[in-house]
């Protein structure tokens, strides 16, 4: 045991410190040390910059070390955080959405009148938090972690304050955020009741051997997987997505859908290949159903929505549901597949409400399917772009989407899910139906009345067309990213 | 150059398309010329893979190989034998032919449409070329979107419904293929410890009946629904119709052969237990011999020209895949002409009804009567086109039918008897049709100052009636080429059928 904080310690927490500090000294410059109103407009969103150098520099070390010394793994704090392969992937993961969701930010929130430097304080604290729940690997580090990342969230979703829609968001999700994190926390009291200890690897330690359907084990298993699933918003704990979703503003509906989501998968991974692995045979059919129901859900509710935010949440509560097809796999092939859907997913996701986000202006919301009509003939290249987004999302090759579905299915197939295997490919026939909506209103719709330019920025521009190129490049050379997703296996 | 020539003739198109999207979009004669000149010359680099092509060798040609995913053991693996060099060459020809069809029809987001174009020419061809899994799916995929464009953009007043349901229909059954595709793949790293989407390697795997025949049904699932069998046809008549000439063309000539090629390149030699297996072999003919007699009886009752063509298009692919299940050298080869005849046809058909809708603006076969007085040009095409569509001797149609006819005859006579029906049928809906429409007197007065065929129109048919007539008088380049490739798929699904011992056996077995 000890008791002092060391070099390590200090090595694997340097991203997270950056994010913090970054985070505190945007609040601090916003509401203290820059007094002039219009500096601060633009002054404030610079101080991200230096914030996710430094911290692609921290983990860039943290990366070369593990690379250099062949090291698994390296931990701090007597086991509380981890950095390995996956903790490193899914950290990169975060960043890359941190950084285009701040360079589309503010433009966006200029225009909704609610431009304040807070928010991107909260931006890189949620990634603080993010931080902590891919790298933590003690019970309490990770539920620390869980509710930073939320809070932020909750006030982010909740940022349009003259808006209903936002903060009836903001109240929802914050409501069902506490219940199911109150809900994750019990699981995790009986984790530390039946193991004495919070650490992951000791908790694993103490489950090897017990039965998998012994009813302490079993009432820890579904609290805690309910408050997990319900953060990666999988049905039937899905609820609060589409209005939290619809609610907030676009580019904390980016962030959101990408991010969190990526985080709360690495949560879950963390935990059911970890303390809950014993468990398997309780919680294998039980997240197969789920994952049915996740995915039926999430395509059939998607089919009749008219709104194109409401439209993507419901769709990414499906793609919750493929992510949860690798793991019921299990095998490597499957966690992979994990890893790679998170990563591509984060390109096309965030890219399809970049091209949103360029639709809102002055007075023009830009939210409805049918706002998109004549996408084509205005913006050819936002249109295209959107094309290849939406493609991706349905998993169409040689877009990137298609090697997260490939792998995912390949693992089925590996593991003898037929059924499953099944029930996948035909829902993305149905998944390209309502992509294939927006699609329709771009290209084949006449043009509607609102001809105003688009909202588009160069840092917008260049937001939207990096995620379009790595979603295609990711497609059709993909091995150098393969190769990353295969250093984030957790067994 | 010339190991690379298969490559080349593969990226033509796409290479062209590159170039267009920096054409300016107002300068709609460029484009169209650019787009014209890319796709003859696609045409012309195809001409080397005929004349080079060595009949006599039974192996793939032109073979190139790269490796492209290591990680997932896919490969860029591409090359031809004498039933898929048949095809690319329909693709090269019909491909241009279409696009320059387009000339005057479509006048509205030309750069799109001719970038569409394009990019399908890759993706067909790309589909015919493969002989990696990983990478067939990818081309086989890339078509949807083009037609879907073609379709939904260009099309008539329901083109945004038949746009739609051709690319579910598609889509529902190509997902479960790659199912199919993705249990082959792992049985390979089974049984020999590395994973490779290489068909040549995949064809070495043994599996047990039982997983190839589910592998089958999900084979089945694709290729059917693309060529289309019945009771998957429904999305055909809808997307035929609505889509532009040039999009009709191209589905019909080509789009559907991916499916039968499928059966033919996949399902057969990879799954050679399954395909003859007799309850697979039994339920394949009869949808087959149904797509024959009940295409042909829905064609009878239509009264939109084009509507006919595109259910006789239904009767004629079951023909095809009746050749096909006939699992004997004369079914297949038989198939593999018909295929390429039905391309011939139907393509001048939906060309014909493209020439007269830009004229007269409907396809109604009763607002017309008595063309033949007014565009005799025109009318002649067209007698050509239905009687080769229609099998009459010395065309292209009866060396198809009649083949298929024969190894139907081989494998039970019941499957011949039934399906020369068809043969009849569609001699009866096509003559009926040409004699509604051409013959007589004209019966309505706005037919008769209708313009006949333009040069440009008729260099749009000469090569098509040209070939049309080679193949019916000479088909014995065709046979040759076919020989090889089609006794090996033979003798690969029936070991024993040239050694000649069990033949009279399985053909008294077969019947039913």
């Amino acid at each position: 045991m000890n008791l002092f904080y060391t070099a390590t310690d200090h090595f694997v927490l340097s991203p997270a410190i950056q994010l913090a500090f970054w985070g505190c000294a945007i609040l601090l410059l916003d509401t203290w040390l820059i007094p002039d109103p219009r500096k601060r407009r633009w002054l404030v969103p610079i101080f991200v910059l230096p914030a996710i150098v430094l911290t692609a520099i921290a983990l860039g070390k943290q990366h070369a070390y593990l690379v250099s010394e062949g090291a698994r793994e390296i931990s701090a704090f007597n086991g509380a955080l981890t950095v390995d392969g996956f903790a490193l992937f899914f950290n990169w993961v975060f960043l890359i959405s941190t950084l285009i969701v701040s360079i589309v930010s503010y433009r966006y929130l200029e225009i909704e009148g609610e431009h304040h430097g807070e928010y991107y304080g909260l931006i890189l604290l949620a990634n603080c938090g993010m931080f902590f729940l891919a790298t933590g690997t003690d019970l309490v580090t990770l539920f620390v972690g869980l509710e930073l990342m939320a809070l932020c969230f909750y006030v982010m979703v909740g940022f349009l304050r003259g808006e209903r829609r936002s903060n009836e968001a903001a109240l929802k999700y914050l409501i069902l955020g506490a219940f199911s994190s109150a809900l994750l926390v019990y699981g995790f009291s009986l984790f530390y009741g039946m193991a004495g200890a919070t650490k992951l690897s000791v908790i694993v330690k103490a489950m090897q051997g017990r039965d998998p359907w012994d009813p302490v084990l079993f009432l820890a298993m579904a609290t805690t997987s309910v408050g997990l699933l319900f953060k990666i918003s999988a049905a039937p704990f899905h609820m609060w997505a589409p209005d939290a979703y619809e609610g907030a503003p676009t580019t904390t509906t980016a962030y959101l859908s990408v991010a969190s989501k990526a985080a709360s998968i690495a949560f879950l991974l963390r935990i059911f290949l970890g303390p809950l692995d014993v468990a398997r045979p309780a919680w294998e059919p039980l997240l197969a159903g789920v994952a049915i129901l996740t995915m039926t859900v999430g395509n059939f509710a998607a089919i009749t929505q008219t709104n194109v935010k409401r439209l993507l949440a419901y769709s990414s509560i499906s793609h919750a549901g493929y992510m949860l097809l690798g793991l019921i796999a299990g095998n490597d092939t499957g966690l992979k597949g994990i890893a790679v859907y998170v990563l591509v997913y984060t390109f096309m996701n965030l890219g399809a409400f970049l091209v949103v986000i360029a639709l809102r202006r002055q007075n023009i919301i830009g939210e409805d399917v049918a706002d998109l009509a004549g996408l084509a003939k205005r913006h050819p290249g936002y249109a295209l772009l959107m094309l290849v987004f939406l493609l991706s999302l349905a998993g169409i090759p040689p877009t990137a989407g298609f090697l997260g579905k490939y792998y995912i299915f390949l693992s089925l197939v590996e593991t003898g899910h037929y059924v499953l295997a099944v029930i996948g490919t035909l829902y993305v026939a149905v998944a390209i139906y309502y992509y294939f909506r927006i699609v329709r209103s771009m290209y084949l719709d006449e043009a509607a009345a609102d001809t105003a330019p688009l909202a588009s920025t160069v840092g917008l521009r260049f937001a939207v067309g990096v995620s379009g190129l790595l979603t295609l490049c990711i497609g059709i050379y993909p091995e150098p990213f393969l190769r990353l997703a295969h250093t984030s296996l957790l067994k | 150059m010339d190991q690379h020539l298969l490559s080349i003739v593969l990226f033509t198109p796409l290479a062209g398309l590159a170039v267009l999207l920096f054409l300016p979009g107002e300068n709609k004669t460029l484009i169209k010329l650019w787009a014209n000149l890319v796709a003859f010359a696609g045409f012309l680099v195809s001409l080397p893979l005929a004349s080079r092509f060595d009949a006599s060798n039974g192996g793939y040609q032109f073979v190139e190989k790269a490796p492209w995913i290591p990680t997932m053991g896919v490969q860029y693996i591409i090359g031809i034998d004498g039933i898929s060099l048949l095809l690319v060459m329909l693709t090269t020809l019909i491909g241009f032919l279409s696009i320059l069809s387009s000339w005057t029809s479509i006048d509205e987001r030309v750069k799109e449409y001719y970038a569409m174009f394009l990019l399908l020419q890759t993706g067909m061809i790309g589909v015919f070329v493969a002989l990696d899994f990983f990478l067939f799916y990818v081309f086989w995929e890339i078509v949807l979107i083009p037609m879907y464009f073609i379709i939904g953009v260009w099309g008539g007043p329901r083109k945004l419904y038949a746009a739609i349901k051709f690319v579910l229909y598609t889509l529902a059954g190509s997902v479960l293929m790659l199912l199919g595709i993705l249990t082959l793949y792992f049985q390979h790293f089974k049984q020999f410890g590395y994973y490779t989407f290489e068909v040549a390697a995949l064809m070495r795997l043994d599996l047990p009946l039982g997983l190839q025949q589910w592998v089958f049904w999900a084979f089945f699932l694709g290729f059917a629904i693309k060529v289309p069998m019945f009771p998957f046809h429904t999305w055909l008549p809808d997307a035929h119709v609505e889509a532009p000439t040039a999009g009709s063309v191209i589905l019909a000539a080509v789009l559907l052969k991916m499916g039968t090629y499928g059966f033919l390149r996949f399902s057969l030699p990879l799954l050679p237990k399954a395909s003859i297996d007799q309850t697979i072999v039994q339920a394949l003919a009869v949808l087959s011999i149904i797509a024959i007699i009940y295409g042909a009886l829905v064609s009878l009752m239509q009264q939109d020209w084009k509507k006919l063509v595109a259910y006789s298009s239904v009767s004629h692919l079951g023909f095809c895949t009746l050749g096909i299940f006939a699992l004997n050298p004369n079914g297949i080869a038989g198939s593999v002409i018909q295929q390429i005849n039905h391309g011939i046809s139907t393509g001048m058909l939906f060309l014909i009804i493209g020439v007269i809708y830009e004229r007269r603006h409907t396809r109604e076969i009763a607002a017309y009567g008595g063309l033949a007085h007014v565009m005799p040009k025109f009318a002649t095409v067209f007698a050509f086109a239905m009687l080769s569509s229609a099998g009459l001797p010395l065309l292209n149609g009866f060396v198809g039918e009649f083949t298929i006819l024969q190894g139907a005859f081989e494998a039970s006579r019941t499957w011949a008897a039934l399906a020369v029906t068809g043969v009849i049928l569609g001699a009866a809906y096509l003559l009926w049709l040409y004699q509604r429409t051409m013959l007589g007197q004209v019966t309505n007065a706005r037919n008769l100052h209708l313009p006949d065929l333009s040069p440009r129109e008729l260099a749009v048919f000469a090569p098509l009636i040209l070939w049309a007539v080679w193949i019916g008088v000479y088909p014995k380049p065709y046979f040759d080429v076919l020989e090889k490739p089609v006794a090996q798929l033979v003798e690969r699904v029936r070991p024993s059928y040239f050694t000649g011992q069990v033949q009279a056996g399985l053909t008294e077995h077969r019947a039913p």
